[in-house]
């Protein structure tokens, strides 16, 4: 399929959601592990937290975070879309969820 | 004006190319206009369907730049990149010769979503009363128009990665038989309209509605006929 | 036809769960972002979060429903994405994500055990 085809909000809005899932998914079972470290004892958590004060382990950190508001943002759109009874404005959630992830991400980074 | 437009017009079967003309630029043309006459004055081996040239039939639905149009409503100024234009075949269908798709699956699929009214009276019963004002009636209008073009089948992405989604268009047309008090498919259609070829492969990426030359929005009755299906299987009817 | 009916009766089920799972991870996420975002300030040491998680019976349970949540929404969103941009569908993909979400089931319990008990 061409890009000028897919050139629209709904699509991006699409990939993003999909993208992101696929990422948290594969991202899971590392973020459990690390939890999980925590059974070995407070010093296996530190050690761990030690090494994730890295900046390329900060932003990847950041880049989950985005990711996961993200998601959640595409994911109420579709719930809205295919729960709430039709309306014109639903063609804006595209963008309305792409603001709001934005806004977490920013969040999350002014809080580091 | 005497500007030109360069063309290039699919030619051949799937397995084809593009190839270019030269086509004078008038005021108010059409792309349909452009296709007639690449046809007419330059060379009559062009296949390409069209009927009603005022945008009531579907007929002339072709990817104009990428998008899939009518061409008889496509002002060339509004679709022109500069003075380029390229016109080929609806995707997501086998290509029969050059502009010209086999409709044959975007109609079948039709059939498969169980897109046909099955009534239950007879001209001897008295006739349905049905409120304009209803409900139901309302989400019925907001689809019925659908003239089978095929441009939300040819715009869909689903459509394109899983062979046997029925698309947005049979899926559409089930959906305004769902609300139709009258008829009496019931379950056997809800059935038909579920599973992954049918209303749960939808993913809203909302180029059908986005595309739709009469409106519609498909999404909305995908998502319609989710909430339907959702709610036999919860009953356990499904 | 019964075979038909079988599986549209089992992708509906499906997609009802993988909604149903959707609407409690919206609220799981956003008490998790915003927690995320109070606990990151000024950055955080282990011996910190757990002095703050260890013993609560309230985060505990909250976080074993999320996981729970999750391990229910995340393979059946990796199914689709599976069956359209891979091509693969059938038992055999069906058997992977089931195994994908003890994985996620056992391994997420753990992490909450390891910080909440």
């Amino acid at each position: 399929m061409d890009w000028r085809a897919r050139n629209q909000a709904g699509y991006w809005a699409f990939l993003v959601h999909r993208v992101s899932g696929i990422a948290l998914a594969l991202f899971l079972p590392l973020h459990f592990w690390a939890l999980g470290q925590a059974l070995e004892g407070e010093a296996r958590l530190e050690s761990f937290l030690r090494w994730s004060e890295q900046p390329l382990v900060k932003a990847s950190e950041w880049t989950i975070v985005l990711l996961l508001a993200a998601h959640l943002a595409g994911g109420l759109r579709v719930l809205a879309l295919e729960f709430l009874p039709w309306r014109d404005w639903h063609k804006g959630l595209a963008a309305l969820a792409a603001a709001v992830s934005i806004a977490v991400g920013l969040a999350f980074a002014l809080a580091l | 004006m005497s500007e030109s437009l360069r063309v290039r017009v699919w030619r051949g079967t799937g397995d084809g190319e593009y190839r270019a003309y030269e086509v004078p630029r008038h005021a108010s043309q059409t792309v349909l206009d452009v296709v007639t006459h690449i046809q007419r004055a330059l060379d009559p081996t062009l296949a390409y369907r069209f009927a009603c040239r005022v945008g009531m039939c579907g007929s002339c639905a072709m990817t104009v730049n990428g998008v899939a149009r009518w061409t008889c409503r496509t002002h060339v100024d509004k679709a022109v990149k500069g003075n380029q234009l390229e016109i080929g075949p609806l995707r997501n269908l086998p290509v029969i010769r050059d502009l010209v798709t086999d409709m044959r699956e975007f109609f079948d699929k039709w059939a498969k979503a169980r897109g046909k009214f099955e009534g239950g009276r007879t001209r001897g019963d008295d006739l349905a009363r049905v409120s304009p004002d209803s409900e139901d009636r309302k989400l019925i209008e907001a689809g019925i128009e659908c003239i089978g073009c095929g441009v939300c089948y040819s715009a869909c992405d689903v459509v394109a990665w899983n062979p046997d989604y029925l698309g947005p268009a049979a899926l559409n047309r089930a959906w305004t038989l769902v609300k139709d008090e009258r008829d009496t498919a019931g379950l056997e259609r809800l059935r038909a309209v579920a599973g992954d070829a049918g209303c749960h492969a939808c993913h809203s990426h909302m180029s059908c509605t986005e595309r739709c030359p009469k409106g519609i929005a498909p999404t909305a009755s995908i998502a319609g006929l989710k909430r339907a299906v959702g709610r036999a299987a919860l009953r356990g009817e499904l | 036809m019964k075979r038909d009916a079988n599986a549209a009766r089992q992708e509906t089920l499906l997609w009802i769960a993988q909604r149903a799972s959707a609407a409690v991870l919206a609220v799981c996420v956003l008490v998790h972002l915003a927690t995320l975002i109070y606990a990151v300030r000024g950055g955080l040491s282990a011996a910190e979060i757990l002095a703050r998680t260890h013993g609560s019976t309230l985060w505990l349970g909250f976080y074993s429903l999320f996981v729970l949540a999750v391990a229910v929404h995340a393979p059946i969103g990796l199914r689709t994405v599976l069956a359209e941009w891979i091509g693969w569908r059938g038992t055999w993909r069906d058997a992977f994500l089931l195994g994908f979400a003890m994985l996620i089931a056992g391994m997420g319990l753990r992490a909450v055990t390891a910080v909440f008990a």
